[in-house]
């Protein structure tokens, strides 16, 4: 898919962290490989802490947390809130959605439309197609989306490979309207052929789970992990990542005339430090464009990457000017996708750290 | 060569790398431990693997390790 919006911005970026920060020094031991090793994948990988929620935490109260401080600040009144948007991998229930949850907890309006996706890695990407679809039928009304994930309940934590990369967080973003009418140019592609190397096996309709599923199996190399964890083939995605990207980021510069210069900073999905020095080195990013600290400050957070990134390394120059960015993510489905804009002049930017 | 399992050794000291003929298809070498190998050829021989050339085939033994560093440009 490869599209064009005009006259639509991003207004205000939010970024919620769980209070808990865990070390990877300090998880070392759940792990069996040698010391040496284990202290060069720190620096290759980006290992240093992540963020992790606590055990009784949703991502409903995440979502809830992010925007109340929203409304309590006074970012965004209730009857400007056109439509909520979801997007997470973590709901608290099939059925009812957090948007739904996020609503009645925060008594908005009932013609507020109310969403939920489920999407992975790329989720910031398809919450911001969402939201500009629907701002179409919006007319003055603002979209409030949320990217909210609490994946390291679903991660084995004497998995060497997926644990210390995971992290939990969730952003809040407003989207509007805009008199500006810059190009949004936005591309997606999918590949439901590579869809298990990212999976939870366990735990939905097809598998329940169940004490059987809940065991620990030993699968080499030390690490354990049960059918009701997230698994990633870390060979098949680097591998499809250092495939598809390139060419996807290729492509946006033909379509959009850009090239490596013209954009200020590359705003990557953050899988971990490795992969994306790669990346750069690929595509020919100098490093100082792409941040790539977000695994070392908090993990990975799925879907609140992309927002969590920009909050963390821009949210004050972004306050004061414009730049303009080029959004990318890949991962679970297998889905990789990207987005140039004008990212800046926001009302609003910040983090804020929960106790959940 | 002899560094070559020297950094195999460092990353995976219970193995036995000089018997196996295939270290991907043995199970000797996971991806996290390619990524800490790539590492140590980087810094060794100051080059830059092409994230193209991380494949299984560049990584089966110690000769494809040797190639993979000199299509790299490392003098090796």
């Amino acid at each position: 898919m490869q599209t064009i919006w005009k006259g639509k911005k991003i207004s205000a970026m939010l970024g919620v962290l769980p209070e808990k920060e865990v070390f990877f020094d300090d998880e070392v031991g759940n792990y069996s490989f040698p010391e040496k090793q284990t202290l060069r994948l720190k620096r290759v990988m980006g290992y240093e802490k992540h963020r992790i929620s606590r055990e009784t935490s949703s991502a409903a109260d995440f979502a809830v947390f992010g925007v109340r401080h929203m409304l309590k600040e006074g970012w965004i009144l209730r009857e400007e809130i056109g439509a909520l948007v979801v997007v997470t991998l973590s709901p608290d229930y099939f059925v009812p959605h957090i948007s739904n949850i996020v609503q009645g907890e925060l008594g908005l309006l009932e013609d507020t439309l109310c969403v939920d996706m489920s999407q992975g890695c790329c989720g910031f990407l398809f919450g911001l197609m969402e939201a500009f679809m629907l701002l179409e039928h919006l007319r003055d009304k603002k979209v409030v989306l949320v990217n909210a994930d609490i994946l390291s309940h679903k991660v084995s934590h004497r998995d060497r490979n997926d644990y210390p990369l995971i992290g939990d967080a969730a952003t809040v973003t407003i989207i509007e309207n805009s008199s500006d009418q810059s190009e949004i140019y936005f591309e997606m592609h999918m590949d439901g052929a590579g869809r298990e190397a990212l999976k939870i096996p366990a735990g939905a309709f097809r598998m329940p789970s169940t004490a059987d599923t809940g065991i620990m199996k030993d699968i080499g190399d030390g690490n354990f992990r049960s059918l009701d964890n997230m698994h990633m083939d870390g060979s098949a995605v680097f591998n499809f990542v250092q495939t598809k990207v390139p060419p996807l980021i290729q492509s946006v510069f033909k379509n959009t005339g850009y090239s490596v210069d013209d954009i200020d900073y590359f705003l990557f999905h953050q899988p971990n430090k490795f992969m994306l020095q790669k990346l750069a080195e690929k595509i020919g990013i100098p490093f100082e464009k792409l941040p790539m600290n977000l695994v070392e400050n908090y993990g990975n957070p799925s879907g609140a990457s992309i927002p969590l990134v920009t909050v963390h390394n821009l949210r004050e120059q972004l306050k004061e000017k414009s730049y303009r960015c080029c959004l990318s993510a890949f991962g679970s489905g297998l889905a990789w996708g990207a987005m140039t804009m004008e990212l800046g002049k926001l009302q609003n930017c910040e983090m804020i750290v929960s106790e959940l | 060569m002899d560094t070559i399992y020297d950094m195999l050794a460092e990353i995976k000291p219970e193995h036995d790398f000089k018997s196996s003929e295939d270290y991907i298809e043995d199970g000797l070498l996971d991806s996290f431990d390619l990524i800490a190998l790539i590492s140590m050829l980087e810094e060794e021989y100051h080059i830059t693997v092409d994230a193209l050339d991380i494949v299984p085939e560049n990584f089966c033994d110690a000769q494809a390790i040797v190639n993979l560093v000199k299509n790299s440009g490392g003098a090796i």
